[in-house]
C-alpha cells in the first residue's frame, strides 16, 4: 500500500550541504535577540530546566533555551515521536454519515527548530529515521514533523563520565542530523551553518556576521573529544555470528537484576518501537501511537497466551541484540546507540550496555558449547 | 504521503458461519470507495490488519483470491477483543481494511513446479486464497501436480466445505482431507493427523516439488520431519508465521524474529530462512 518514492541509501546520513562551510559569530545578546526574531517564522523548541531535571518544550515567546546543562533527563526524540500522538478520527455516532470511518487528525506540521539539541541526539534522529522513512512505507507523522524541524545543535564541551559517544559513531562536535552546529565561546558563540535550513534559521534570526575562526571549532572538537572517557569496541560485532551471539551464555548474567521497568527504552534517543491503541469518549473515538517497550511481557504475547519472548532473559537480550547485533546486519550503518549514556545513569540496576557491548564484542563462540536456539 | 495507518472503508457484506461450534466466521467486505479495490491488489499469501474503530486491529491473512473480485474475505477465529467484537457485528456494519500487507508465497518462483499444501485448522485461509489461485483457468497450466492435505479436528470444523467438495471432484488436484477423529458413518474421507496422512499421501519431494505448509504449532512441528523423510529440502517447504503486531508494515518492533520482521519480511519464509533466526515466534 506503499507509495514508491525514492529513498535515500541508509549510508547517505548527509542532509543538503551548503556550498561553502559558513561560520557566523553570535554574542549573546544577538543570541537571544535573534532566537525572539525566528521565533515569528519558527516554532521553537529547547531544554528548559522542570524541577531537578532539563527537558525539551516549546519555548514561549522570548523565553530562552537553557543551555546551561549536559543533558535532558529524556531525549528530544519526542519532539518527532510524541509518547502519545493521535493519528486517526472517528465517530461511533450512526447517525453521522461518516460514522466508523477513519480520517486522518488536523496536524500543525508548521517550521519548528530545536534550540540546544546535541550531537549525539542530533545522530540518533537520523538512526531512528532508518525505521520511519524507508523504501516502501513512510510514517508521515515522523516524516512530516521531521522535514518541519530545523536542528540547532550544541556543541559539548561538558561531557560525562557515561558519555562513550566518539566511540558509538558519534562525538561532541559532531554534525551529522545537525543543519547548524554551534559552540559556546565564552563572550560569543560561534556556529557552522551546516545545511540550507540552517541557513534560512540564520537568515530568519539575523545571525550573519561572518568569522573565519575554523580553527576554534577544531580546537574545541579535539578538547571536548579528549573529555570522553569512556568508550566501547564494536568491531567484531558484524562478524560474529547471529545465532551464537544469540545463544552465548552471558545473558542469564546480564539480565539477572533486570526489573524491565523499560526506563532504558523510554530514555534512549534512539529507541522507537510503539504501540497503537484505540481511545474512544461518548462517541468520539481517536486512534493513537504510544511509545512502547521491548521490556515489556505483553509486548509480543499473543491472543493465545503464548509468548515468544516470554522472559526476563529474552527480553534483555532482545534489546541488546537489537542495538548491537540485528541493527548492524540489517543496516550496516554502525550500532543503533550513540553514547549518550542515559540508560546508563538512570538504570535503576545499574545495567551497563558498554559492559553488555563488551561481552558481545569479545565473544567467541568456539569457547562455548553454546547450543543453537 | 500515503498514510499507511489509514484504513480503507468496508463495509461487511456477507457474513458465514463456518465452524460447529461457531467460532470461526467469514466476513465479506466491500469497500466503499470507488478505486480502493484496486489499491488493495494482493497476492495468495500476504494478510492486512481488519480495523475496528473503538476496538483496534488485527492482522488476518486474506482469504479470498487474487482471482476472485469484487470483494476480500477473512475467516476470523473468536479470540480477543477485536475479533470478539467482530462477531458480534452485522452485515452492512463499516470498519476498515489496511493492506495488504507482508510477502506472499513465492508464485513466480512456483511456476512449473509441483505443488504440496499442507494445512490444518483456521490456518487454511491464504491456502484456500493459493488453491483458488492456482486453479484458475489462466493459472492451472502454469503450475504441475497439486496435492492438498488438509485436516481438522473434525468435519464439521473444516472450512469452505463446498469448495472442498468442488475441489474433490476434480482431476487437476488431489485432495487428501482427514479429521482427527469423527463418529459419522457416511465420512468418506480420512482420519487421522495431518503428519501421519501426509506421511501417506504426499508425493515425493524433489527440486521441482514444493510444499506450502500453514497450520498450528503442533502440526508444523510433527510435519516436518515428515517432510524431510519424503525428500523436501529445507529451502523446498515454504512456512507463514505468526506473531502479534500492530503496525504491519515493519515499524513498531514487536514481531521481529532476530532481525527479520514476520510482517514486512513475512510472513511466508522457507524453512531454511527459518532456521537462520532465532526463531522468536
Amino acid at each position: 500500500m506503499a507509495g514508491k518514492a525514492a529513498s535515500p541509501s541508509v549510508n547517505s546520513f548527509k542532509a543538503v550541504k551548503v556550498n561553502a562551510m559558513t561560520l557566523v559569530t553570535i554574542d549573546k545578546k544577538s543570541w537571544a535577540a535573534g532566537l525572539t526574531t525566528a521565533a515569528d517564522a519558527y516554532g521553537l523548541f529547547g531544554p528548559v530546566k522542570e524541577k531537578d531535571y532539563h527537558q525539551f518544550k516549546a519555548l514561549e515567546k522570548g523565553e530562552m533555551p537553557d543551555l546551561n546543562m549536559v543533558n535532558t533527563r529524556l531525549s528530544p526524540k519526542s519532539l518527532l515521536f510524541p509518547q502519545s500522538e493521535e493519528m486517526l478520527e472517528y465517530s461511533l455516532d450512526e447517525s453521522r454519515e461518516d460514522h466508523h470511518i477513519m480520517k486522518e487528525v488536523a496536524r500543525d506540521d508548521s517550521p519548528r527548530a530545536i534550540i540546544g539539541i546535541r550531537p549525539c541526539d542530533a545522530k540518533a534522529t537520523l538512526l531512528v529515521k532508518l525505521n520511519f522513512d524507508t523504501p516502501d512505507v513512510k510514517d508521515p507523522y515522523w516524516l512530516n514533523a521531521y522535514e518541519a524541524t530545523t536542528f540547532i545543535g550544541m556543541a559539548c564541551d561538558t561531557p560525562l563520565s557515561t558519555c562513550f559517544c566518539t566511540t558509538a559513531g558519534c562525538g561532541p562536535y559532531h554534525e551529522e542530523g545537525l543543519d547548524m552546529l554551534v559552540m559556546d565561546q565564552g563572550e560569543a558563540y560561534l556556529a557552522k551553518i551546516l545545511t540550507e535550513k540552517g541557513k534560512a534559521f540564520a537568515d530568519a534570526a539575523g545571525w550573519k556576521a561572518p568569522s573565519e575562526d575554523a580553527a576554534a571549532f577544531d580546537a574545541g572538537k579535539k578538547a571536548a573529544e579528549g573529555r570522553i572517557v569512556s568508550s566501547v569496541k564494536t568491531d567484531n560485532l558484524a562478524d560474529t555470528d547471529l545465532l551464537e551471539l544469540h545463544a552465548a551464555p552471558f545473558w542469564d548474567d546480564v539480565a539477572f537484576a533486570c526489573l524491565n521497568c523499560g526506563t532504558c527504552t523510554f530514555s534512549c534517543p534512539t529507541c522507537w518501537c510503539f504501540d497503537i491503541q484505540d481511545e474512544v469518549h461518548g462517541k468520539a473515538g481517536v486512534r493513537m501511537k504510544n511509545w512502547d517497550s521491548c521490556m515489556f511481557p505483553i509486548f509480543t504475547v499473543h491472543t493465545t497466551g503464548h509468548n515468544p519472548r516470554d522472559t526476563k532473559t529474552q527480553r534483555v537480550r532482545q534489546r541488546f541484540m537489537h542495538k548491537l547485533k540485528y541493527f548492524v546486519d540489517k543496516y550496516d550503518a554502525g550500532i543503533m546507540c550513540v553514547g549518550c549514556g542515559r540508560c546508563v545513569r538512570q538504570c535503576p540496576v545499574n545495567i551497563d550496555i558498554r559492559r553488555v557491548c563488551e561481552l558481545m564484542n569479545s565473544f567467541k563462540p568456539e569457547d562455548t558449547c553454546a547450543v543453537q536456539g | 504521503m500515503q498514510n499507511p495507518y489509514l484504513p480503507y472503508p468496508v463495509r461487511i457484506d456477507d457474513i458465514t458461519v463456518e465452524a460447529e461450534d461457531k467460532s470461526l466466521k467469514t466476513f465479506k467486505f466491500v469497500f466503499l470507495n470507488d478505486g480502493d479495490e484496486d489499491k488493495f491488489a494482493y497476492k495468495a499469501g500476504q494478510f492486512a490488519e481488519l480495523s475496528i474503530p473503538g476496538k483496534g486491529e488485527i492482522p488476518i491473512g486474506i482469504a479470498s483470491s487474487p482471482v476472485e473480485s469484487g470483494f476480500v474475505s477473512f475467516t476470523v477465529n473468536r479470540a480477543g477483543v477485536v475479533t470478539t467484537h467482530l462477531h458480534n457485528m452485522k452485515v452492512g456494519d463499516i470498519m476498515g481494511l489496511r493492506g495488504p500487507l507482508g510477502n506472499w508465497y513465492p508464485w513466480e518462483h512456483l511456476e512449473g513446479k509441483n505443488v504440496l499444501i499442507v494445512g490444518g485448522g483456521f490456518a487454511f485461509t491464504t491456502l484456500r486464497s493459493s488453491i483458488v489461485y492456482m486453479l484458475d483457468p489462466a493459472n492451472r497450466p502454469k503450475f504441475g501436480n497439486i496435492d492438498v492435505v488438509y485436516g481438522a479436528r473434525s468435519p464439521g470444523m473444516l472450512l469452505y466445505k463446498d469448495e472442498l467438495v468442488t475441489w474433490e471432484k476434480r482431476d487437476d488436484i488431489n485432495m487428501h482431507i482427514t479429521v482427527d477423529a469423527t463418529d459419522d458413518p457416511d465420512w468418506k474421507y480420512n482420519v487421522g493427523f495431518v503428519p501421519p496422512i501426509t506421511e501417506q499421501k504426499a508425493p515425493q519431494g524433489g527440486d521441482d516439488t514444493y510444499a506450502i505448509v500453514c497450520g498450528p504449532p503442533i502440526m508444523i512441528k510433527f510435519t516436518q520431519p515428515v517432510l524431510e523423510k519424503l525428500g523436501y529440502a529445507h529451502d523446498h517447504i515454504i512456512m507463514s508465521l505468526e506473531n502479534r503486531m500492530k503496525c504491519g508494515f515493519g515499524m513498531c518492533g514487536r514481531c521481529g524474529i532476530g532481525k527479520e520482521l514476520v510482517c514486512k519480511d513475512g510472513p511466508v519464509f522457507t524453512l531454511d530462512q527459518i532456521n537462520k533466526t532465532p526463531r522468536e515466534y
